[in-house]
């Protein structure tokens, strides 16, 4: 289990928190794009090897969200909040 | 010294033999000492076979020690009953009772040992090949019950298990003679240390040896460190707790046994340790031979700890067959047991045997480069061995040797599974004929015998290195610590010959490579010959090293029995990964404390109580949210109580705890964007007092929730779901104006629990509510159709919205919870002149489909968007945005014909069909057309009704469909999807 670092109560265990997947720009600058630029922008992950950024919420502490840079493959995270 | 421990010396072993400790096993009395464990207790009382074997039901008895054991496997019974426990491990206590597992009808006469007889259909994959005709299920009965482990417990623990989290600068896994110095060099330092250990004693080889540290036996060395590390207030030892799982983040799971207080089994720590060392030593690996799986064949380190720390003799005449030096270590043991010592069987032919034998042993036959081929048995027991040598022109010989012990040494393998657990890989080393580790992925250092260091004198300097090295690599200084010098009895040349298995395995031989699985050297060769020869397809078809084993003693014999079929060096076979659990581990260890009702508990109204006064069958009605179903009264069945409800709401009125409904107070400049966002509708221009419905889609284009929105003052609104819908609403609304669109000037704030809520709904709902003591003008002027006010009604706060789910007059009356119930008497008393009835939520279900109002989870089912369920109507044009907008756009481009809602009416009007039966024409193999969403008996109507989805289904009114049920089609007509006010007149009253 990993050890997160929340922005607002510190270091945590992973299960107080919930992933929702990699960071990707906002919907406004695709949703009005091609259907081909908006099915791939709703449906394709990187699904990276290596580090990844994503949005995690502290949904079981603060409820604070936050972005997240992880490596995959040895779940190393880089660092605590960047911005959020 | 009674005859009941027969086996027993009469002197030595670390047991009291002053106090007894009486236990069953199997049935029958028998009496050991305390220290004992339960394997070490039963051979003291001769007794040789401790389990049937997995596959063929062969007798097996004690071979290894400790969790290597996997032979012992037995089931304790009583209040925290076990199944699958090794009796190598077991403690002994008194009216400990335990039975042997595999045992149909038991442990002498086995029904399942038949399979011994029809082996051959029983090889590599045999569940795959044999069972396939007619029907797995046929045979399945008959092989659970004579195959698998031990019996499922049934009933729960008398204790309890507990979780518990810990943090530490440097965790030692294994308090071995390096371990414990590792732990030392670290906690001396200042450093947080935890040391654990397996075993119920630390010291782990040096236990059972006669190894001198500071001219002092071992076990001397190993107190004074123990009590030293115990001094420290930031030194933790945990005995009696297996480290099984390595995870991420420099987190090791592990089962502690017994701890204190007395009332609990097992505690599951999860310790993050900046720093992890590895000193899980290396387990003794056997050779395979045919029937080296007889009682009476056991490992060297065993035979040891068997005299050594229990004082048991478990043989009167051995033969030593070994492949290394370190099996050299057994003589004076035997000697002090008494133990005859035959031959001494070597696979090496350049032994130098005054290096390995001390003088007085020197009368002992040696045969170099030679092996066993073969064990004679006599019932269940070793009555002698047959020995493959040559003699001194090299010429092959074969002879027979008598005995009753076979020890064996296949030289040492190191417990690389944490290792690999944590990803780390590995690296075979031809120096000790194993697997030791390479890279390590994450904060893991390892020392001693892991790293394939068989000096103990080596373990130790390299102990305290990988402890310093671990100190400096958190910025602490190493404390000076003196190694203790090895003054006897250390072995430095280990020699150990790459020898794995003296069979070549033919079909009928029984050589055992996993002794866990029953599998054998021809089930290597024959899953090789089928063309497996990668060795993650090799263990899985074969399951070696996948039972109760894990590979502890199987996988690097595999590995070289495998290398030597395919011709090539075991390096290149490779290892397979290794995974959590290291040994089995309780699933209530892993849970603790949360189980039960504990894990997701319910969530009950403030008017509960009443409810299940009132004769409420309670209903879950999402979100762990309990809620009545029906109210039954005396002598009443369930659909009686039903119609009766119905009838009510149609006719008089009726009320019901609507609390659970999600609710949500959103405020901020920018709610009417949030909800022209989320919603598909417009939320333009609401006036404080108004609500609006509104569908919610996601991203996809498909319905996800549905409910109503009020605005309740200028600044705010309060949105309502679906029961089951609001954690997930909150989330999609949470993540959407944190993270999508933080420009949202907008806060959401959950109040579902803070409001309980009575709605009154019913032709005479207002006649009733206006004689309630209340300042609320309940006219139809003053609180139309979606309006909300907000009031008094007897002293008490309330909120009443203009909704309806019933499709009659009703009033939701919310109230803050602390008033719910009193709120709830209050209404219910009131309306005995109307002679109102509580309703739940299965009247509800019927009254909804009598309306074709949507349900999620029914017509809701993740595939539909608004239109497929007619509701066209409440899609935007104007937007041009909403969340789902543009999928729902595309994906009707796409497919311009779905299925769609519609009524349905079965022919035969008493006829109820199942939510979910198909719908699909006859006589033809096609694709269902649809299916039945919701089908009721509507007590209004005096005939069953149904809601379905249909493919095309609004051009098809009046056409007849069949809907399936265990074979049988049943005609409906098809119908707009609404029964009964289609207008909509009676719930804007």
């Amino acid at each position: 289990m990993l050890l997160i670092h929340c922005p607002w109560c510190g270091v945590r265990a992973e299960s107080e928190f919930r992933c929702t997947g990699q960071v990707k720009p906002p919907r406004s600058e695709f949703v009005h794009k091609s259907d081909e630029a908006w099915l791939e922008y709703l449906y394709q992950a990187d699904n990276r090897r290596g580090i990844l950024e994503e949005y995690w919420c502290h949904e079981k502490g603060c409820g604070q969200w936050f972005k997240l840079r992880r490596d995959t493959t040895t779940h190393e995270i880089m660092d605590g909040d960047t911005d959020s | 010294m009674s005859r009941a421990n027969s086996k027993r010396l009469h002197f030595g072993g670390y047991i009291d033999r002053t106090q007894s400790l009486k236990f069953k096993f199997n049935g029958r009395d028998y009496v050991g000492f305390q220290g004992d464990t339960l394997a070490s207790a039963l051979m003291a009382n001769g007794v040789n076979v401790l389990s049937r074997s997995f596959k063929y039901h062969r007798p097996r008895g004690v071979q290894n020690r400790g969790y290597a054991d996997v032979t012992s496997l037995v089931q304790i019974a009583g209040k925290n009953e076990s199944p699958n426990v090794l009796a190598s491990v077991q403690p002994l206590y008194e009216g400990l009772e335990a039975f042997s597992v595999n045992c149909w009808p038991s442990v002498s006469f086995d029904i399942g040992s038949i399979f011994g007889a029809f082996s051959p259909i029983l090889p590599a994959g045999f569940y795959y090949k044999t069972f396939m005709w007619p029907n797995w299920h046929l045979f399945e009965p008959l092989i659970r019950r004579a195959a698998g482990f031990g019996k499922a417990p049934s009933q729960a623990p008398a204790g309890q298990f507990l979780n518990r989290f810990d943090y530490c600068d440097i965790l030692v896994i294994g308090a071995g003679p390096a371990g414990l110095l590792a732990a030392l060099t670290a906690a001396k330092s200042g450093a947080r240390t935890v040391i654990i250990d397996e075993m119920t004693q630390p010291g782990g080889s040096l236990l059972y040896s006669k190894t001198e540290l500071e001219g002092q036996l071992a076990i001397d060395w190993i107190a004074r460190t123990v009590d030293e590390l115990k001094s420290m207030d930031h030194a933790t030892c945990l005995w009696n707790s297996t480290a099984w799982g390595y995870q991420e983040g420099n987190m090791v799971c592990v089962s502690e046994r017994d701890p204190k207080p007395a009332e609990l089994i097992g505690r599951n720590w999860k310790i993050w340790a900046k720093q992890v060392i590895l000193a899980t030593g290396a387990i003794e690996r056997p050779i395979v031979f045919e029937n080296n799986d007889v009682p009476g064949v056991m490992l060297c380190s065993a035979v040891m700890e068997a005299i050594q720390t229990y004082g048991v003799v478990p043989g009167k005449k051995a033969v030593l067959f070994t492949n290394n030096s370190s099996a050299y270590d057994i003589l004076p043991y035997l000697q002090v047991a008494g133990i005859e010592l035959a031959a001494i069987v070597d696979t090496r032919s350049d032994v130098e045997l005054d290096t390995v034998i001390g003088t007085d042993d020197s009368n002992v036959e040696v045969l170099q480069g030679a092996s066993i081929q073969l064990v004679i048995r006599a019932g269940r027991r070793v009555r002698g061995v047959v020995v493959h040598a040559q003699d001194s022109s090299g010429k092959e010989k074969v002879g027979k040797i008598e005995c009753d012990l076979v020890c064996v040494s296949g030289g040492w393998n190191p417990s690389v599974h944490l290792f690999s657990q944590s990803r780390g890989t590995l690296r075979y080393d031809d120096n000790i004929a194993s697997f030791v580790p390479d890279q390590a992925i994450q904060a893991t250092l390892c020392a001693g015998a892991i790293t394939g260091e068989m000096s103990l004198a080596g373990s130790l300097k390299s102990a305290v290195q990988i402890g310093s090295k671990a100190l400096s690599r958190i910025g602490i200084e190493a404390a000076p610590i003196s190694i203790p010098e090895v003054t006897n009895g250390d072995h430095t040349n280990y020699q150990v010959d790459a020898f794995w298995s003296s069979t070549a395995g033919h079909k009928r031989v029984k050589a055992f490579v996993d002794f866990a699985g029953d599998v054998t050297v021809f089930d290597l060769k024959l899953a090789i010959q089928e063309g497996f020869d990668e060795i993650e397809h090799l263990k899985r078809y074969t399951t070696t090293g996948m039972g109760l084993d894990q590979g502890k003693t199987a996988n690097v014999n595999a590995i070289g029995i495998i290398a030597f079929h395919l011709d090539c060096h075991p390096s290149e076979v490779g290892t397979t990964t290794f995974r959590p659990p290291y040994t089995p581990v309780e699933f209530g260890s892993i849970a603790g404390s949360q189980a039960g009702d504990v894990v997701l508990p319910y969530r009950h109204t403030p008017m509960t109580h009443w409810h299940k006064e009132y004769g409420a069958v309670m209903y879950e009605a999402g979100a762990r949210w309990r809620r009545p179903g029906y109210y039954l009264k005396e002598g009443e069945s369930m659909n009686e109580a039903i119609n009766r409800e119905c009838y009510a709401v149609r006719n008089h009125v009726g009320i019901y705890d609507g609390s659970p409904l999600g609710k949500f107070i959103i405020r901020g400049k920018d709610t009417e964007k949030l909800l022209n966002l989320i919603y598909t509708n417009s939320f333009n221009g609401l006036k404080p007092g108004q609500g609006k419905y509104g569908l919610m889609l996601n991203e996809e284009g498909l319905i996800f929730d549905d409910g109503v929105t009020f605005r309740i003052d200028d600044d705010q609104y309060l949105l309502s779901c679906s029961t089951g819908g609001a954690p997930a609403v909150e989330r999609k609304v949470d993540k959407l104006i944190n993270v999508e669109c933080p420009e949202l000037k907008v806060i959401i704030t959950p109040v579902t629990s803070q409001w309980a809520n009575a709605t009154v709904c019913g032709p005479l709902a207002r006649q009733m509510l206006q004689s309630t003591e209340s300042d609320i003008d309940w006219s139809r002027e003053a609180l139309p159709f979606m309006h909300v006010v907000e009031g008094i009604i007897a002293g008490m706060p309330v909120r009443v919205f203009r909704v309806s789910f019933t499709g009659e007059l009703s009033f939701e009356i919310n109230t803050p919870s602390r008033y719910g119930l009193k709120l709830w008497r209050y209404l219910i008393e009131v309306g005995q002149n109307w002679d109102i009835c509580p309703v739940g939520s299965e009247a509800n279900h019927v009254l909804r489909v009598e309306k074709g109002f949507l349900s999620l989870a029914h017509e809701v089912d993740g595939t539909v968007d608004p239109i497929d369920l007619g509701h066209g109507w409440i899609v935007s044009r104007k937007k041009k945005d909403f969340i789902g907008k543009r999928s729902m756009e595309i994906r009707r481009q796409n497919q311009p014909v779905r299925q769609e809602l519609v009524g349905l009416l079965p022919k035969d009007s008493k006829q109820l069909i199942s939510e979910g039966a198909p719908i699909a024409p006859a006589n033809k193999q096609e694709l269902s057309d649809g299916f039945v969403s919701a089908c009721v008996w509507s007590g209004v109507l005096e005939r069953t009704i149904a809601l379905g989805v249909l493919t095309d289904g609004r051009s098809r009114f009046g056409e007849t469909v069949l809907a399936w049920e265990q074979g049988e089609p049943l005609p409906l007509e098809v119908t707009r999807p609404i029964f009964y006010d289609a207008e909509g007149i009676r719930l804007r009253m």
